[in-house]
């Protein structure tokens, strides 16, 4: 017994010493230069080689199924063709075949082939449950996760996958997990430190490098290759910005190149610890979970944050949930009522390198970082649009939907009104009201007009 | 995401369903993927709530009307088999029916077919006559409050009118297809599945 102590002690020492040499290796050529904004190039070339290998992989895949006939080709197109008329189009055509001579309005029979055809239609494809799942590739990437109809082709194929899954959880992953401990505990010890010091232009500086530093660093735990596009249109103090929202993740995109205040709700645990040190060295908008049920109360809040011109622009997801980075929705009136500059960001995610998207059903927050520390890559685009501000005679969801055109438009996402919410509610009765509506005029709206009119 | 979903459909399911709809095998193991995902309960059925789901069809006025024909009489649960069958009924008509099963008699996307299923969102009690309180209740589901029940009334009458000719006041599925002879009716109750 005494003759093994010595013996594990040495194994406890040089693996103390091992970690040491790891810690200053990944400091050294990771940590640091993220923090000057400098890159070693190490992503670039990663980034190139994972292109290369993807390429290859799609190119032998496609081989593979030419060979073999039977394996479902993996499509990103829908199911189906939709025809997009209008209720009146179609109901319309369906009516001019009938032998009564109906000259619009009046009820047919044939009339409810209309709504039949497009409920089968939204029962096969629709565009809004697929929002909120993982978009599906043209191409597989070589993740388990995104493996639709994988069958065996070929050997190689599968020493590729494998020696990603080796590259992934056992090269990258640890690192990863090191680079955010730092860049989290980084900020919690910075933002304290900061915290000490009195209000002054020096507090404000220092604050900045801080946030900024730990963004990068978190970004370098992501592999996280970011392309900013329009700088010139950067989110300037007393404004508010607002993006699309995919994940957790975009708050770091956005604050690794500027910084804004957060806005959201106090949490417990880590991230409550989080938000208190990082409020200390600059104001955060946090709200209690009770404070967000009165709606003046947070439009107070905010218009009050914005009116001062000292504090950081303000960063909002009107969507209010995350989508799955292929559409734009609903975006809720509340941050357009409160005045100020619109500065819209559009943030496209490509999701061949990795899904960013949270599926907060599926996965719970841990359980997503570690999917994002396996991935191969974070790698998006980011679009800084020009300031956008409520004009005359348009009203805050006008607005809105002005914004959300704007950034769908620039990203190249489908520009959607549903709500996001429908995530996890159902759809208010309203609608249906409108439809039903549209086709009653169908049926007795002529009658109507010619009562009001009177003869010709 | 639809990953596993495929590996649970056996190769011989797929033969079956391409025999009984003639749904193309691209065609159905993307269609068991959207079936997959519809299914929030992963029991391999869906239940009225999981069609409910779908915010397009929730506000669609016949929407109930549409779910209620996938589900056999007095049931709850549809499985994949049951969703293909009443898909099938939407696929377009071609001239060389190659599922055509001399044993079971007409595909299930014939002319005759497509328009029993139209029948069927009329005929509520599955008696295979539309009765004018069936009809006025399908009408009320489609103008909402906008109408009222004296004008509706008429309107339920008058088509009752046109369409019945043997004089029972009903209207039977001779009756329908006689009224919707020049309708389009392949077009119209067809949908364009790619691939």
């Amino acid at each position: 017994c005494h003759r093994l102590l010595p013996k594990m002690e040495g194994a406890w020492e040089i693996a103390f010493v091992l970690f040491q040499v790891w810690l200053s290796i990944v400091v050294g050529l990771i940590v640091l230069p993220a923090m000057f904004g400098v890159s070693l190039g190490f992503t670039d070339i990663y980034i190139k080689v994972l292109v290369k290998t993807l390429e290859w992989a799609t190119l032998r895949i496609q081989r593979g199924q030419k060979e073999q006939p039977t394996l479902p080709s993996q499509s990103a197109n829908g199911i189906i063709e939709k025809d997009d008329g209008s209720m009146e189009e179609e109901i319309g055509e369906l009516r001019r075949s009938h032998p009564k001579n109906l000259a619009g309005g009046d009820f047919t029979m044939c009339d409810a082939f209309y709504f039949c055809k497009k409920g089968i239609e939204n029962i096969v494809e629709d565009q809004v449950t697929q929002r909120f799942t993982s978009e599906e590739l043209a191409s597989w990437n070589l993740l388990t996760r995104t493996n639709n109809n994988f069958r065996y082709i070929s050997v190689r194929l599968t020493i590729i996958w494998g020696l990603g899954v080796f590259i992934r959880y056992c090269i990258l992953l640890p690192l990863r997990i090191t680079l955010a401990v730092i860049g989290l505990s980084w900020l919690v010890i910075g933002t304290t430190l900061v915290g000490l010091l009195p209000s002054s232009n020096a507090k404000n500086w220092l604050s900045d490098l801080v946030h900024i530093t730990c963004y990068r660093i978190c970004a370098r735990g992501l592999s996280a290759t970011i392309r900013y596009h329009n700088k010139e249109n950067r989110p300037k103090k007393g404004g508010i910005c607002v993006a699309n929202h995919t994940s957790p993740i975009d708050i770091v995109i956005l604050a690794n190149d500027g910084c804004y205040a957060m806005v959201g709700q106090v949490h417990g645990g880590l991230m409550g610890v989080i938000q208190r040190s990082m409020v200390r060295s600059c104001p955060h908008v946090w709200f209690e979970r009770s404070e967000m049920k009165d709606r003046h109360a947070v439009a107070k809040r905010l218009k009050d944050h914005i009116a001062d011109k000292t504090k950081l622009p303000i960063l909002i997801f009107p969507e209010g949930t995350c989508i799955n980075n292929t559409s734009v929705m609903m975006f809720k009136k509340g941050s357009f009522e409160i005045g100020g500059t619109i500065y819209p960001v559009a943030i496209k995610y490509d999701p061949q390198f990795g899904d960013a998207f949270w599926n907060s059903a599926k996965n719970n927050m841990v359980s997503y970082l570690l999917r994002m520390m396996t991935s191969w890559a974070i790698v998006c685009n980011m679009w800084y649009l020009p300031p956008m501000t409520r004009q005359d005679g348009e009203d805050a969801v006008q607005f809105a939907n002005r914004v959300k055109s704007a950034i769908a438009h620039q990203g190249g996402l489908v520009d959607l009104s549903w709500d996001g919410g429908l995530k996890r509610e159902k759809v208010k009765e309203s609608f249906k009201e409108e439809q039903q509506k549209m086709y009653s005029s169908m049926i007795v709206g002529l009658d109507c007009h010619e009562a009001s009119e009177g003869p010709v | 995401m639809g990953s596993r979903a495929s590996s649970l459909l056996r190769e011989e399911d797929i033969e079956e369903i391409k025999k009984q709809t003639g749904f193309s095998h691209s065609q159905i193991t993307r269609l068991y993927s959207r079936f997959h995902s519809l299914d929030k309960g992963e029991n391999g059925a869906l239940s009225r709530e999981d069609f409910q789901r779908i915010p397009e069809l929730a506000i669609n006025p016949l929407g109930d009307r549409i779910i209620n024909a996938f589900f056999p009489e007095g049931e709850d649960q549809v499985n994949f088999r049951g969703f293909m069958r009443t898909l099938a009924h939407f696929r377009p008509v071609e001239d060389n029916e190659k599922n055509k099963d001399p044993t079971s008699g007409e595909p299930l996307n014939s002319r005759t077919n497509k328009l029993f299923f139209a029948f069927r969102l009329y005929d509520l009690d599955r008696d295979d006559k539309i009765s004018r309180d069936e009809l006025l209740q399908v009408l009320r589901m489609m103008v909402g409050v906008n109408i009222s029940d004296e004008q509706l009334g008429s309107i339920a009458d008058r088509t009752i009118q046109e369409a019945d000719t043997n004089g029972d006041m009903c209207i039977s599925f001779s009756e329908f297809t006689k009224v919707l002879e020049k309708v389009d009716v392949e077009q119209k109750m067809s949908i364009r599945f790619l691939h």
